[in-house]
């Protein structure tokens, strides 16, 4: 039995949960520089967790099993998504199980039972953030699948691992649909992730909170899981992202030795995401959340023209 | 001589008469009765699932005449594997209602008598198998009929209220419409099999061989597609739906909702396919279109509803919408051509046939739970039941989560395949399709998250949180039947969701019959675990591995954090520190859904009013807050309002004939002979 698949399996677990955190990190000490603030370290979500983990949890008295499951489910499929986009290498064996259809589908189920633990307290800010996040989903769901049905006409798959192989194989030229859905993408990876324009993951106003509302009753534990799988969501749509439209620095098949400099090349690449990240969310401004409408439509109709362009050019 | 599953499926169906007949006139105490005939309907329903799985296993064809019937139209009847697919559905969620209903209709037992609900149970459950077997059109009109009359008699089963009165009439007008439709498209295709001058043509075998012009067959189908659709609730002719649905009583509804609306795809598939095989591509876009609108609208009107079963009507509209969607590709891609396409397409749609008749089914044998339980329809009324009935709302969640098209349930499969079908539209030779069919797969993901956002508000409000009513009553799980029918439903979801490819490999003869191409030579290539429907390059999915993936990954996180587990402390709720927080403070149904109504309302009606009375003295403290909502649906408007007003103008004009005196009656009389004496000699 050919264990090197399985070894990538676990360096890339290893990576997705040892480096999300440190990627966000990285996103919250850029912001600090350009603020001009001192940033307490690229370490310090390491720190959080490790305290958070180590609390007691303090549950409210009628929170049920629903609310007490929801942390492990929400972990666990930041984790399998984890085991099937393509981070350091494309021979995974469990990339069949899912394509990228699956892999929005599992970040679905997260967030329903998500926005459930939200109503499960019975507050009126878990209610909030529940009907947003789920309005938000809902606008969102459409241009993602045009964004990917885009991203799939050059491909001629859906498959992850398959759009990485036909682009290193170079058999993708660069087309102007490509560039649509690129950009369709970054809006809807903005607002799954809950970054600014759409929502402010540092907010501390219950108001204006989407994902934060939803998890304000968590604590210990409960509350380390669920940070953590909010970073390693993140850095998986930024994966997505790199493996649709820039995956060049993935090892190939069968091709344990670039996997060191496959390592070095997403360093690089999340060092440049995350610059993009901040001069996004210091540049804008949290949009009203009935402007979203628009924000998402937008992207829709970006990934729509991408479509269009893509059979016109052909 | 061996059995065939057609004997199998006459003995069930000869069960179900013969225990409806002696139902009416049985003298034995209700409760033995109650247990006595759902007993015996579960049996009789299991014989017709073995009847029905052996069908399309076996690939068997299995004829009968019977000689009731009229004098030389006797009755034919015909089991193929699309029957065979039709009767293990129907079959399927008929057990699982029909041990659900032995605790269920119990409670109706010393407010009124049951013995009308048993009877009629068995005969529309008898009508609807008699459909999917009749071979002709005579039996299947009967048939149809003595469905449409059963159920309405169901509906009408609490009828002291006026509006379930109003409801069943409703429902029973628009099925009718809907048989005359389908009547006058089994005349057109009975008159160009054997001439109009014969009655020859009525077998459904003739029908196959007759050479219709393709007009004359556009009218054919288009009536029938007119008829079903009345009968399966797709948008516009949905308004039955909502209004039937919920007043019968709960597992009445559930069969409505799973399996009668499945007859009326039946009755598409059977047209199309089989008797019409050879169509143009315009006729699949319309099914095509009118399954997204009603993807589409259904779910925004579930979205608006607070009414439990209300809210899962309105979803089986969605549902219906998608399944034809499927169909509807599939007809797109059979007149283009392409078979293989085209059977991805409709094993997607079927596929969502027996999945949403699994989860609907589940869904509503939890909302009549929830109804038992706490004798309340509105979900605003509820909440926190999930601590009251934990059996109950787990099983509900199930059912939740599957009809929101998440992996690992059985919803997520069909909807992927529907998905890949769209995704292979690029493959069609027409340029305005390949731009538009796109469009149609950003609606269906469009319904998909509008359903999720749904099924998060029906399952929060009425489960999550704290009782919002008034009457706080004394809530209870509800008894063993009922949670056994719930087990079993919810097995076969993740059943369904978790192992694809069997079921793909026992219905691929359908795929093959109707269409012309298999699709397991692709979709078990790898192995059953692994569902590739076009090629594994172009995508796959496993199940089984995404549900024991995110169980092994769960399980490995529980234990880390449990090898020195801080402890749990329960303490009031924290809420950011604001005290005094009152049940109403929570959000509801119509709270939760308003970012949506905001966005989606144009659609609807939708008039809102806020009134508020300052106390007396300080005009800034409210002493009350009145807030009104009304939302309509446009299309009564547009559409059944100016024909109501049109039928009601006709019959006045008619009316003016009677003019109440003898003198103008004998003239009338007078008249009419003389015309025949001398015209029509």
């Amino acid at each position: 039995m050919n264990l090197a698949p399985l070894l990538v399996e676990i360096l890339q677990i290893a990576a997705l949960i040892g480096l999300a955190p440190a990627f966000v990190g990285w996103v919250r000490m850029l912001k600090c520089w350009s603020q001009g603030r001192t940033s307490a370290g690229l370490l310090q979500p390491y720190r959080d967790l490790a305290k958070l983990i180590v609390k007691d949890v303090v549950l409210a008295e009628n929170a049920s099993w629903i609310f007490r499951f929801t942390p492990y489910l929400l972990f666990g499929s930041a984790v399998l998504a984890g085991l099937i986009v393509p981070v350091l290498s494309i021979d995974l064996p469990l990339a069949p199980a899912a394509d990228i259809i699956v892999i929005v589908a599992i970040f679905a189920i997260a967030r329903f039972f998500l926005a459930l633990a939200g109503m499960d307290i019975g507050t009126a800010f878990g209610g909030m953030g529940s009907s947003r996040e789920m309005m938000i989903a809902s606008l969102a769901e459409p241009a993602m699948l045009m964004a990917i049905f885009t991203v799939s006409l050059t491909s001629k798959s859906t498959s992850l691992s398959q759009i990485v192989q036909v682009i290193l194989d170079g058999q993708a030229m660069l087309r102007p649909s490509i560039a649509f859905a690129f950009i369709a993408f970054v809006m809807i990876a903005l607002a799954e992730t809950g970054r600014i324009p759409v929502d402010n993951p540092a907010t501390h106003l219950e108001l204006t909170m989407i994902h934060e509302a939803m998890i304000l009753e968590y604590s210990g534990r409960h509350l380390a899981l669920v940070e953590w799988a909010a970073m390693m969501k993140l850095f998986l749509f930024v994966m997505i992202g790199i493996a649709a439209f820039a995956p060049w620095g993935i090892a190939a098949k069968g091709d344990l030795l670039a996997i060191p400099a496959a390592l070095l090349i997403m360093l690089g690449k999340l060092a440049l995401v995350g610059v993009a990240i901040v001069w996004i969310e210091t540049g804008l401004a949290k949009m009203r959340l009935f402007r979203l409408t628009e924000f998402l439509g937008a992207a829709f109709l970006l990934a729509t023209l991408g479509m269009i362009s893509f059979f016109i050019l052909d | 001589m061996s059995t065939t599953p057609l004997d199998l499926a006459l003995f069930s169906l000869a069960l179900f008469l013969i225990l409806a007949g002696v139902a009416s006139f049985a003298r034995c105490g209700q409760r033995f009765l109650i247990t006595g005939a759902f007993s015996l309907a579960t049996l009789a329903s299991l014989l017709m699932v073995a009847a029905g799985v052996w069908a399309v296993g076996g690939n068997c064809t299995d004829r009968l005449v019977l000689a009731i019937g009229l004098p030389d139209l006797p009755f034919h009847l015909r089991l193929d594997p699309l029957a065979g697919f039709f009767l293990t559905v129907i079959g399927l969620l008929a057990v699982f209602v029909s041990i659900y209903s032995i605790d269920y209709v119990k409670g109706y037992l010393g407010r009124r008598s049951i013995t009308s609900l048993v009877v009629f149970y068995c005969l529309f459950l008898a009508g609807m198998f008699m459909v999917v077997l009749a071979d002709d059109a005579l039996f299947f009109l009967v048939a149809w009929e003595v469905m449409a009359a059963a159920s309405y008699f169901l509906v009408m089963f609490e009828h002291e209220q006026m509006e379930n009165r109003r409801a069943a009439f409703l429902y029973l007008v628009v099925a009718h419409v809907g048989a005359i439709a389908i009547l006058l498209s089994f005349g057109v295709l009975a008159g160009f099999a054997a001439g109009f001058g014969s009655f020859e043509g009525y077998t459904f075998d003739a029908m196959r061989q007759a050479r219709l012009p393709v007009e004359w067959a556009t009218v054919a189908f288009l009536l029938a597609f007119f008829g079903f659709a009345a009968k399966a609730g797709v948008v516009p002719l949905h308004v039955w739906l909502p209004e039937a649905h919920p007043v019968a009583p709960s597992n009445v509804s559930a069969l409505m909702s799973g399996v009668m609306l499945k007859t009326a795809i039946y009755g598409i598939v059977r047209v199309g396919f089989d008797l019409i095989k050879v169509f143009p591509w315009w006729w699949g876009a319309i099914v095509l279109t009118l399954g997204l609108i009603s993807a589409v609208m259904g779910v925004l009107y579930a979205l608006m509803q607070h009414d439990l079963k209300r809210l899962l009507a309105y979803h089986s509209v969605e549902n219906i919408g998608i399944i034809l969607i499927g169909i509807g590709l599939a007809m797109i891609f059979t007149s283009f051509e392409l078979p293989v396409l085209a059977a991805l397409a409709l094993i997607a749609g079927l596929y969502h046939t027996m999945n949403h008749a699994m989860f609907k089914g589940l869904l509503f044998m939890g909302a009549g739970a929830v109804l038992h339980a706490t004798n309340e329809r509105n979900m605003e009324e509820m909440g926190g039941l999930i601590h009251r009935m934990p059996w109950t709302a787990a099983l509900f969640l199930v059912g939740c989560v599957s009809i929101s098209a998440l992996p690992p349930f059985n919803g997520f499969v069909s909807e992927w395949l529907t998905f890949q079908a769209f995704l292979l539209s690029p493959s069609l030779p027409s340029p305005l399709m390949k731009l538009l069919i796109p469009m149609g797969a950003a609606l269906l993901a469009l319904t998909g998250a509008l359903a999720a956002a749904c099924f998060v508000k029906a399952f929060g409000v009425t489960f999550l949180g704290h009782w919002r009513g008034v009457h706080r009553p004394q809530a209870h799980e509800v008894g063993w039947f009922m949670r056994v029918g719930m087990i079993l439903a919810a097995l076969t979801c993740l059943g369904l969701g978790v192992l694809p490819t069997l079921f793909i490999e026992w219905m691929d003869i359908l795929a093959e019959q109707l269409v012309g191409a298999r699709l397991a030579t692709s979709a078990g290539a790898l192995g059953w675990m692994w569902l590739t429907p076009v090629s594994h390059e172009q995508a796959s999915y496993s199940g089984f591995t995404v549900f024991v993936g995110i169980l092994v990954v769960v399980l490995v996180a529980y234990l880390f954090l449990h090898v020195k587990p801080g402890a749990i402390h329960r303490a009031p709720i924290w809420d950011c520190g604001f005290e005094r927080l009152t049940a109403r403070m929570q959000y509801n149904a119509t709270s939760f859904s308003m970012p949506i109504r905001r966005i989606f309302g144009y659609l609807f009606l939708v008039r809102e009013q806020v009134s508020l009375t300052p106390q007396p003295g300080h005009k800034a403290f409210p002493k009350r807050l009145r807030y009104r909502l009304r939302i309509r649906d446009r299309i009564w408007g547009w559409i059944y309002k100016p024909l109501v007003e049109l039928s009601f103008w006709v019959s006045r004009q008619v009316g003016r004939l009677q003019q109440g005196r003898i003198q103008v009656y004998l003239i009338y009389s007078f008249v009419t002979i003389v015309i025949l004496l001398v015209f029509m000699r």
